[in-house]
């Protein structure tokens, strides 16, 4: 052999999975709510969302490139996601400036400053929304109705509540679909107010199974947090349904279908294990249910996955995978 | 049939058996063979032969002294040129006696018939001094002397022994062959090993992709008493030995313990064959099947080769033209073998197979940070987190490393196989385990 | 005047004054004592927690100290950033003489550059030369040479050693390294050694520690020791500081008064030395030295 030959210790042979296989295949389970999202929404959803992606690869690059001083990685897909997912998780009519705001907020401080991809404990793209929900009270709780004069220049969106709004403000009364079948098929088709990409639970639902099928994630955490939300909702339904609305509103309502298959799978900020996996999503479930039967926020969601985000690592240590052969078996 | 299989981890490499279907062809006569002295688990052989030496195929030239060690015989007829330092799998330069080969005469106590000898005339302790005298070691890549594993200590015992015949590395096709070959001789060398143990239940296990051996195997074994043949699901590392016993017997090796302790003992196929040459034909250990292949190769094989032959013999017999496309020569399989550094290394006990990689598939790609997907946890057969001690490791905090089981690692590779951020995690975490293993010797010194 | 700012006020003098109480209470009844000498050697110590010392940081080495002042004799223990101002300063304080030690340096025991020792394999791996070394013998093929990754660049707090990317080799710096030995330690192949700087700043040591027969190790690195003694016949008869044992030879540094002798003597270049060596005067030819037309 005319080269020299190459020396590493084992294993010789690499799996075909990778970082960018792995991001990039989650935009694109997030297509069906992406294209549902501008059917609905028109022109400002296709605003938010190319500004969302651009500001976050940008400042991904800039940090990196220029305070950081190491080749960027704003390429990998990651920073893709984030921005995404951050468009997702605000109206349509949000201003261009304070969608900067929150994707610095997302990716320089949520992402960079603990260390970049892999280090941060927080997800980012719910940090930037939730930074942004307390700097622009305003903006980000004023959502433009759907399909109306979505696509035309100059008119300003007609803005209306979301059901969950409707629901904390006037309790079940200011839902008088509440029940319908009509109802549902609206929530699952994302007939309603809110933010761009949590609307359409449909949408959401072909795009989570596309992970599942892909194997980017598994079926324990979407299906245990919404178990749990509908459960926590469900008792009180039960205890009083004059009072309080069904889990299954609970469930199609507001971004718990997006936080459940899109935010609390991310993998850099959810457990290790199926197990840790399964805890993580019974208190991210219960939390979220309790914020919105109880908490002054309509929605929960967003919270409680950065809550259960802080006791990840402490997961992890008490729920290690089984050990081969630290127990006694015997067939 | 209904595939038995370990229930935690392991990954799927693409199974790349292309040599499966070349019958075993014996090698022509070499011209010089170095054949290392410490081809074992265990100290070195220490040498018995001196320049000048004429020796036969069979001749003694390396005894091994301590408890756990192995005799080396000559694996040719003529002279010692000298005792010499020469390059092996561990990219080391170790001791070797270097012969020049003159003929092909044999030691006249070696049986050479091919009839096979089914009857087993010695009783359990003869037979593991023959096995002993024979230099039998471990064939499937471990070499552990397989004396040494059948010599019980008080109070020990047990029911089953495991043929590992499930070779689940890829590209690796010598049991394959062996079986398909020389079926009779390894029954009959199992029949051995269950009086070497005392045992009445024998179990050989086979991956599902090897569906001829099975069958034939299978078809076999019915007139043996005691051997059952048990197909295994095709997932690495099936053929690890904890593995193959949770797999097959549902008992788990106790960490720190030896199969022993759950009352089994295995051994790989191609030992079962050794076994049977030892005690029946009085043949020490001399030549092993190995496998010679690569995906950019034009043609691949199994051969027969005489222990002490450069690799490159077989190459030369394929008619291999080894041009600049290879990248890589590992002995063993590409999950758990060595890379070594050129065609010029000795076969030895533990060469199971070479694999050539092209330059696509020998470098390794570029490290990103971890993304905490999970995906080495999930792949680890033994439970351990490979995340984390990938970075206790990397930091040196050796004694976290040993709490969170650095020293339980089976060292598959499944890990490294499966991170999609391509982090060397079994280079780092053999770096803990090593540094355990001192740690732990330190402390019983102490 | 407002009363929540007069209200908040109080309250907060309240919790201050009742943390401060709080405190001193604590801090009187769990007051640890100690011997106050120690924070004075503490003091006096470099602070750099380097860990040469062999003992767990400065504090860890003034306990050692204190100790050893009570049994009075020093016992070996010195700090080698602090050097011989440093001990001397404790000594004084503390009561103890201290013994003066010559200036030491590190020295990388290895000539095996890119260019004399060139690369026939390639590693692909992590960039530690623990793992390369259980790996295989290196790049080269020399079993005891450099691997290059830099755990001794690593391992360095002082900044005093960096890899040179042409020859492939550490270089140490000697106004930085304080001979804490980390590099030492941190080294699979024990290739760095702590020798004494040397008068004015001349040391001669063997830059190789390959016990391979001569061939074998040429073979791999043309700079190598082939252990063939030609140093040790070179060392002056009166000095003799030159040993060699299993192909390889080593320079005593108590012995060598670095006269440079061996450095010439060396066929393959393995002698290195912070001077360059000064070459003999060729003696005058015997036909000039006869008289002409006598």
């Amino acid at each position: 052999m005319s080269r020299n030959l190459v020396i590493s210790l084992s294993p010789h042979e690499k799996g075909d999975e990778s970082v960018q296989k792995i991001m990039w295949g989650v935009v694109i389970a997030l297509a069906p709510a992406l294209l549902s999202s501008i059917y609905y929404f028109g022109w400002n959803a296709l605003r938010v969302v190319v500004l969302g992606m651009v500001f976050c690869m940008g400042t991904e690059y800039l940090v990196q490139t220029f305070m950081m001083k190491q080749k960027s990685t704003a390429l990998d897909g990651s920073a893709a996601v984030t921005g995404l997912l951050l468009a997702f998780n605000v109206p349509a009519a949000i201003p261009w400036w304070q969608l900067l705001v929150g994707s610095v907020v997302a990716v320089g401080i949520a992402k960079l400053a603990f260390g970049g991809l892999g280090k941060n404990p927080f997800n980012p793209a719910l940090v930037g929304r939730a930074f942004m929900l307390a700097s622009f009270p305003v903006h980000m709780t004023t959502w433009p109705k759907p399909l109306e004069n979505v696509w035309s220049f100059g008119v300003d969106a007609v803005t209306a509540a979301t059901p969950l709004g409707k629901l904390s403000e006037g309790g079940v009364a200011a839902l008088p679909n509440l029940g319908s079948l009509d109802f549902y098929k609206d929530l699952l088709l994302g007939r309603v107010g809110g933010c761009i990409g949590e609307t359409a639970a449909l949408a959401i639902l072909l795009g989570g199974i596309y992970m599942l099928y892909r194997k980017i994630i598994t079926w324990h955490i979407p299906v245990v947090y919404l178990a749990s939300l509908a459960a926590t909702t469900g008792v009180f339904w039960l205890l009083d349904p004059g009072k309080y609305a069904d889990p299954l509103f609970h469930v199609l309502a507001g971004g718990a279908m997006l936080g459940a298959w899109f935010m609390a799978t991310d993998m850099v900020t959810s457990p290790m294990t199926a197990r840790g996996q399964i805890i993580f999503a019974v208190g991210g479930g219960v939390i979220c249910g309790l914020i919105r039967l109880f908490g002054a926020y309509p929605e929960g969601c967003s919270y409680s996955i950065l809550i259960m985000n802080a006791f990840v690592p402490l997961i992890d240590r008490a729920f290690p995978p089984r050990r081969f052969g630290r127990e006694v078996t015997h067939g | 049939m209904r595939m038995k299989t370990f229930p935690q981890g392991g990954v799927h490499p693409p199974e790349n058996k292309i040599s499966a279907e070349a019958p075993i062809q014996v090698l022509d006569r070499p011209s010089r063979v170095q054949i290392h002295l410490g081809q074992h688990l265990g100290a070195p052989a220490v040498p018995l032969v001196q320049k000048g030496d004429r020796v036969r195929v069979g001749t003694r030239i390396g005894e091994g002294k301590s408890f756990i060690s192995a005799h080396v015989h000559s694996s040719v007829s003529g002279t010692v040129v000298k005792i010499d330092d020469v390059l092996d799998a561990s990219g080391y330069r170790r001791p070797a006696v270097v012969i020049d080969v003159e003929g092909d005469e044999w030691e006249e106590s070696i049986d050479r018939s091919p009839e096979l000898v089914r009857e087993i005339k010695l009783d359990a302790h003869a037979i593991v001094e023959r096995i002993k005298d024979a230099g039998v070691v471990g064939l499937g890549g471990a070499c552990f002397p397989t004396h040494v594993k059948y010599m019980f200590p008080e109070g020990k015992q047990a029911d089953t022994v495991i043929i590992n015949a499930v070779e689940c590395e890829p590209y690796l096709t010598s049991d394959h062959r062996l079986m398909l070959e020389r079926a009779d001789e390894i029954l009959v060398g199992a029949q051995i090993l269950m009086k070497a143990s005392g045992v009445n239940r024998v179990i050989i296990g086979i991956e599902a992709n090897k569906p001829d051996a099975i069958e034939l195997m299978a078809r076999k074994a019915r007139s043996v008493n005691g051997i059952e043949v048990a197909p295994l699901k095709v997932q690495y590392p099936q053929g690890a030995e904890k593995q193959l016993i949770k797999a097959l017997l549902n008992r788990e090796v106790p960490s720190g313990k030896l199969p022993l302790d759950v009352g089994c003992v295995v051994n790989n196929v191609g030992t079962a064959l050794a076994v049977y040459e030892a005690v029946q034909k009085n043949k020490p250990l001399v030549e092993r099947v190995v496998t010679f292949t690569g995906r950019h190769l034009e043609r691949s094989g199994n051969f027969m080769v005489r222990l002490g032959v450069p690799v490159s013999a077989m190459a030369a017999r394929l008619e291999l033209n080894i041009s600049e496309d290879t990248a890589k020569v590992i002995s063993g399989g590409p999950m758990m073998g060595k890379a070594i550094a050129g065609l010029e290394i000795p076969v030895t006990k533990g060469t199971s197979g070479i694999v050539l990689l092209e330059a696509g598939a020998a470098q390794r790609l570029t490290v990103q940070n971890c993304i905490r997907c999970g995906r080495c946890v999930t792949a680890c057969p033994m439970g351990l987190e490979p995340w984390r001690l990938e970075k206790l490791a990397q930091l040196d905090r050796f004694e976290e490393c040993e709490a969170a089981g650095a020293a339980d690692c089976i060292e598959c590779g499944s890990c490294s196989y499966t991170c999609p951020s391509a982090r060397p995690l079994l280079d780092y975490i053999r770096h803990g385990k090593a540094n355990v293993m001192r740690m732990r010797a330190e402390r019983r010194q102490k | 005047m407002n009363p929540v700012i007069v209200y908040s006020v109080v309250v907060l003098g309240l919790v201050a004054a009742g943390a401060a109480v709080i405190l001193f209470v604590v801090a009187k009844k769990f007051k640890v004592d100690e011997d106050p000498r120690i924070d004075e050697v503490t003091e006096m110590l470099p602070g750099a927690n380097c860990g040469g010392c062999g003992y767990p940081g400065c504090r860890g080495l003034a306990e050692a100290l204190v100790q050893a002042a009570d049994n009075g004799d020093l016992g070996g223990l010195t700090c080698p950033p602090g050097g011989n101002e440093v001990m001397a300063g404790i000594g004084e304080y503390l009561g103890l003489a201290v013994e003066e030690s010559g200036p030491t340096v590190a020295v990388v025991r290895c000539g095996g550059t890119r260019e004399k020792a060139p690369a026939k394999l390639e590693y692909d791996g992590p960039a530690r030369c623990s793992i390369a070394h259980s790996l295989f013998a290196g790049e080269s093929g020399c079993p005891y040479g450099c691997l290059g990754l830099g755990d001794c660049v690593v391992a360095c707090d002082f900044d005093a050693i960096h890899m040179n990317g042409d020859s492939g080799l550490p270089e140490v710096d000697e106004e930085k390294c304080v001979s804490c030995g980390a590099c030492v330690t941190a080294c699979p192949r024990n290739l760095i050694e702590i020798r004494p700087s040397g008068r004015k700043n001349r040391r001669v040591w063997v830059a190789c520690q390959n016990r391979e027969p001569g061939g074998v190790a040429r073979r791999a690195c043309s700079a190598a020791c082939i252990g063939c003694g030609k140093c040790v016949k070179a060392c002056p008869e009166k000095i003799q500081a030159i040993t060699l044992e299993n192909n390889l030879a080593y320079i005593d540094p108590a012995k060598c008064i670095a006269c440079g002798k061996c450095i010439l003597a060396c066929p393959t270049g393995a002698i290195q030395a912070t001077f360059e060596p000064v070459k003999p005067k060729p003696k005058p030819a015997a036909a000039e030295a006869a008289p002409s037309g006598s």
